[in-house]
Formats: structure tokens, C-alpha cells, sequence
């Protein structure tokens, strides 16, 4: 029989997150702070929209690209917060998460050969679905003395002529990182001047702490080159609901309904109606969460520099990013012993990239409670393993 | 800083004021002190604990009573709404807008104490001319929280 299988597929290695869960489902009574999704349930009003749209009959296929009234509302959204600008029906597509919105925009705009910047540690889907849309992709190792953010310096040594894309992910999962205004400005300069373009995946952008998020998109000359994705999974508590959005120019979006018009078809209708109440009613339960997930920020932050270990102060997202290089361990050592001692699940750096080594993450979406728990049982786990 | 502590501990005041400090993003003599003025000033006025009596096996009957009174020249409710607050069993009194003025809730031991309650002790005041009660048959949610046990965890323990 000949190998049913695509060299190109089974050359992609399984994600290092997977490797890790596969240790941990084995743990029966262990807890975690390995969630990559809030623990908020998606707010009511939104659930019962849902529920109200299936008692009404809206169980039927919506237009390829969105329900125009779902569109126009995400239009709205984007002006309102971040003083984007897109028109409903020709820029803006709904997809299944933020996730296929990614691999759409990749597969839209990448030739074979194509060279896609990925600056690391990041999100764990860039890289494949580089791969199987046919581009190469070049790590940029972002670096832990600068926040892992990222500097016009690393972003001129990595471009090539080959280079077409710049994925950034701001706030970034899994350091916490973001990019505000002058850190944005730099790169906007290099990518108009070297002619390249930029997916900015900003799911994170409603969860940021005493600082306003600010999209490339907004830089003057950017907009024509940025395909910008977002969506309901972290902002509003909606991960099961898969839906996202992506905004950009006609000629990209266009080409991006039309891969997902063959693959996808349309995101669930349930969860687009949904999306609606989201967006028109959900202003004060971002805040609440926004709120909560701050508190708890510091909260982690400063139990672990009082365990001795560096931690820079994260402004986004819901991780934190500690440093355990002076625990003479790599990152999967101490993340395994851990959870073999204290029955606590981490996940290490490295399952977002290699230049993750040396840190873990830390998610708190989790409450105060277990948040303590959690903590103690580190705190306890570093003193024991500490290098005097 | 008042505000923000007042919203952090609403729902949870066993929240400890070194924890509440780091949280807060302040020191914990700002946090102890801010609290002990709020108490000072009657901006908090207590710490109860939120029980769901049915699950215990102890007898307890609620009731909201419906008030109509006399308002007292120069005193307003005030007055009456304070006559009432004082009885023990009263756990909460509210002036109301609408078809009756004062709501009073009242717990006792049986539907009978409660009773004998509204009868001998509240419908005789002189300012009260008629009570309505109604009997809580299930509580399900007090101050903000559904009394039901928390749901447990079930995402994954590992995601991306």
C-alpha cells in the first residue's frame, strides 16, 4: 500500500504543550495553573442570546464571511476602542476563533518560499500553519531583558528578501508582554520601509492593565498592510462559542472568504447572534473580568519575586512569565518535578519556542483561592530546590 | 482606594489585608486603616456570613411583610421604620416607592413566631395601618451569589 500520509503534515511536530498534557492527564488529583482560558463563564445575557437564537430558529448557515449585523458591530467595536476603520462588508470576515483566522490569513497570502518572522515565545499555531500554507518560518528570539518585546534591531537582522510577513502577538500569550505606542511606532517604520506585511493577532487586546492597547493597524501607512485578528474567546469568556474575526484590506479578506467559504463554510450562527449581544451589551463585563484578572496579576507577581525569582511585571493578557534560570533546572525539569512533588501543573516556556527556556508559564485565570493554594505549593517546591 | 476596596471585598470579606494590599497594588497600613475609617463612618457597617439555612438541619422561616404606615410630622418614616428595625427578629427594613411604604424582612424559628410577630407586635403600632405578609418558600440567591455549591473546574488542566 503506498503511505496514505503528507510529508509536509507529518514533519510538523506535535505541540510541546501536548507533550506536557499527556504527563499531566496521567496526575489524577493534580491542580493547575496551565489554562490558556478564562475561568469566567461566558456572562448571561450573552448565554441566553444564545439560547434565544436557537428557540427563534436560527439554526441555519449564515453569508460566508458573517452575519452583517455581527460585522457591522465588530466595525463599530474596532472604532470605538482602538480607532480602527473597516468597512463591514468588504473587509471583514467572522471566522471559527482567532485560530482559523491565522491560518486563513496565512494561507491568502503566502507563496511557496515566502518567509514568515515569528517572534518567539509565542502562541503555538504560527509556525505549522506557516508550514502547511506553504512559507517558511524564521524565528525572532525575543528576549527576557527587554519584556519580550520586540525591537526594530532583531526585526532588520531577520528580514530577508524573501520576507513577506510579520506575525506579532500583542498581548502576547505566554509572556504577558505588550507593545504600546513607541515600541509600535519602530516596527511600523521597518515594515513600511522593507515592504512587507504584518498579522497582528490582537485576542488579548480587552486584557490589558493600566495601559491602553494600541493596534499597528492604527499607524498611518499600516492599515494597508496589516490583516488584524481578534475575537470573543478571551475578552468576553466565549472559548467553547469558536468565534473570531479577522479586518484588513478588501483584496486580502476577500481571498480569505473565499478559502474559508470551501472550508469552513460559516462560523455557527448560535454563537455569531450571540456575538452581537456580546459586542452591543458586554462593555461592563469586560471590565469586571479586566478587573478581576489585574488583581490576581499582582497578586502572582509578587508571590514570586518574594520566592527570589525574577519576574517582570506583565501589562496584558492573563500570564505571567517567571524566570527560573537560577534554579539550575530547564524549564521542562522543573515543571515536571513540580508536578511530580506537588502535584501542580505549569507549563514550561519551551512549549511556545525554545527561546522560552529557562521561564514557565503561569496563567491566573484562576480564583484568589486556588491562586493561593497554587502558589504556596511553588513557594514550598522553590525553597526545597533552591541553589544557596 | 475606598472604592476599590469596598468592590474587592464585597463579595468576599475574608480577603486578607496583605493580600488585599498586593492586589490593590497599595501597602497594608493604607489597606487596615482605609477599613478601620470606613467602619468609623458606618460605611461598613459588618462582616455576616452568607448560610444557606435549608441545607442545615435547623428550622428557620422567612417572611417579607409589606408595610403601609402614618409618616410622623417632621420625622418622615424615619422614625417608624427605626421602632421596627429594633426588634430582633427584623433583619432588614427598606422605605419603599410605590403601593406600600415600608418593606420589612423578618426571620424567625416558625411560621407561628413569625406570625405572632406580625400580629402582637408590628400590625398594633399606631403608625402601621396594614401589613401584607408573604413567606419565602426557597431562597436562591442573597447578595449577589447563587446559594448553590460552586460548579466544578472542568477545563482542561493544560491548554494553549
Amino acid at each position: 500500500m503506498r503511505n496514505p500520509l503528507s510529508k509536509t503534515v507529518i514533519e510538523i511536530q506535535p505541540s510541546g504543550i501536548r507533550k506536557f498534557f499527556d504527563i499531566v492527564s496521567e496526575m489524577k488529583d493534580a491542580i493547575s495553573l496551565g489554562v490558556g482560558e478564562p475561568d469566567f463563564v461566558t456572562p448571561w445575557h450573552i448565554r441566553e442570546e444564545g439560547i434565544y437564537s436557537m428557540e427563534k430558529r436560527r439554526t441555519i448557515y449564515t453569508s460566508n464571511a458573517g452575519l452583517k449585523e455581527l460585522k457591522i458591530e465588530i466595525c463599530n467595536y474596532l472604532k470605538r476602542k482602538y480607532d480602527l476603520e473597516y468597512h463591514y462588508d468588504r473587509e471583514t470576515i467572522v471566522t471559527v476563533g482567532g485560530s482559523e483566522a491565522i491560518d486563513l490569513a496565512l494561507r491568502a497570502m503566502l507563496e511557496p518560499g515566502d518567509e514568515v518572522l515569528i517572534p518567539q515565545p509565542c502562541y503555538v499555531s504560527y509556525h505549522p500553519c506557516t508550514i502547511l500554507a506553504g512559507g517558511t518560518p524564521v524565528v525572532i528570539e525575543l528576549k527576557g531583558d527587554n519584556e519580550f518585546k520586540l525591537t526594530k534591531e532583531q526585526l532588520l537582522s531577520s528580514i530577508t528578501d524573501k520576507t513577506k510577513i510579520l506575525i506579532l502577538a500583542f498581548p502576547n500569550n505566554p509572556t504577558g508582554a505588550i507593545m504600546d505606542y513607541d515600541d509600535l511606532k519602530e516596527i511600523a517604520e521597518v515594515i513600511i520601509e522593507k515592504d512587507i506585511f504584518v498579522i497582528s493577532d490582537e485576542i488579548y487586546s480587552e486584557l490589558t492593565y493600566g495601559r491602553q492597547h494600541v493596534s499597528i493597524a492604527s499607524f498611518p501607512g499600516l492599515r494597508e498592510r496589516t490583516v488584524v485578528i481578534n475575537g470573543f474567546s478571551k475578552s468576553y469568556a466565549m472559548t467553547g462559542w469558536r468565534l473570531g474575526y479577522a479586518v484588513g484590506p478588501s483584496e486580502i479578506i476577500e481571498q480569505m472568504i473565499k478559502i474559508h467559504q470551501f472550508a469552513i463554510m460559516c462560523a455557527p450562527s448560535i454563537s455569531q447572534y450571540a456575538g452581537v449581544e456580546a459586542l452591543k451589551n458586554g462593555d461592563s463585563d469586560v471590565e469586571m473580568m479586566r478587573d478581576a484578572y489585574d488583581k490576581r496579576r499582582r497578586y502572582v507577581v509578587h508571590a514570586f519575586r518574594n520566592m527570589g525569582l525574577e519576574c517582570f511585571e506583565p501589562y496584558g493578557a492573563f500570564y505571567v512569565f517567571p524566570c527560573i534560570k537560577s534554579m539550575g533546572m530547564t524549564s521542562e525539569d522543573f515543571a515536571t518535578k513540580l508536578l511530580k512533588e506537588e502535584k501542580l501543573a505549569v507549563v514550561p516556556g519551551t512549549a511556545f519556542g525554545d527561546c522560552g527556556e529557562g521561564y514557565l508559564r503561569i496563567s491566573y485565570a484562576y480564583s484568589i483561592e486556588n491562586l493561593k493554594i497554587a502558589l504556596e505549593r511553588i513557594d514550598k517546591f522553590v525553597a526545597r530546590h533552591k541553589i544557596d | 482606594m475606598r472604592e476599590k476596596i469596598l468592590t474587592a471585598i464585597d463579595n468576599n470579606s475574608k480577603l486578607a489585608a496583605a493580600d488585599l494590599a498586593v492586589m490593590l497594588g497599595t501597602t497594608e497600613e493604607v489597606i487596615t486603616s482605609t477599613i478601620k475609617q470606613m467602619e468609623e463612618e458606618a460605611i461598613i457597617c459588618g462582616y455576616p456570613t452568607l448560610i444557606n439555612w435549608d441545607k442545615v438541619q435547623c428550622e428557620r422561616v422567612t417572611a417579607l411583610i409589606e408595610v403601609k404606615v402614618t409618616p410622623q410630622r417632621g420625622l418622615g418614616f424615619d422614625k417608624i421604620a427605626e421602632r421596627i428595625y429594633q426588634f430582633s427578629e427584623v433583619q432588614s427594613v427598606y422605605l419603599m416607592s410605590g403601593g406600600f411604604d415600608l418593606t420589612v424582612i423578618i426571620e424567625g424559628k416558625t411560621m407561628r413566631e413569625v406570625a405572632t410577630f406580625v400580629s402582637e407586635k408590628l400590625a398594633p403600632m399606631d403608625a402601621v395601618l396594614s401589613t401584607a405578609t408573604h413567606f419565602v418558600l426557597k431562597k436562591y440567591k442573597e447578595h449577589g451569589l447563587p446559594l448553590v455549591q460552586a460548579q466544578k473546574d472542568e477545563r482542561m488542566l493544560i491548554t494553549p
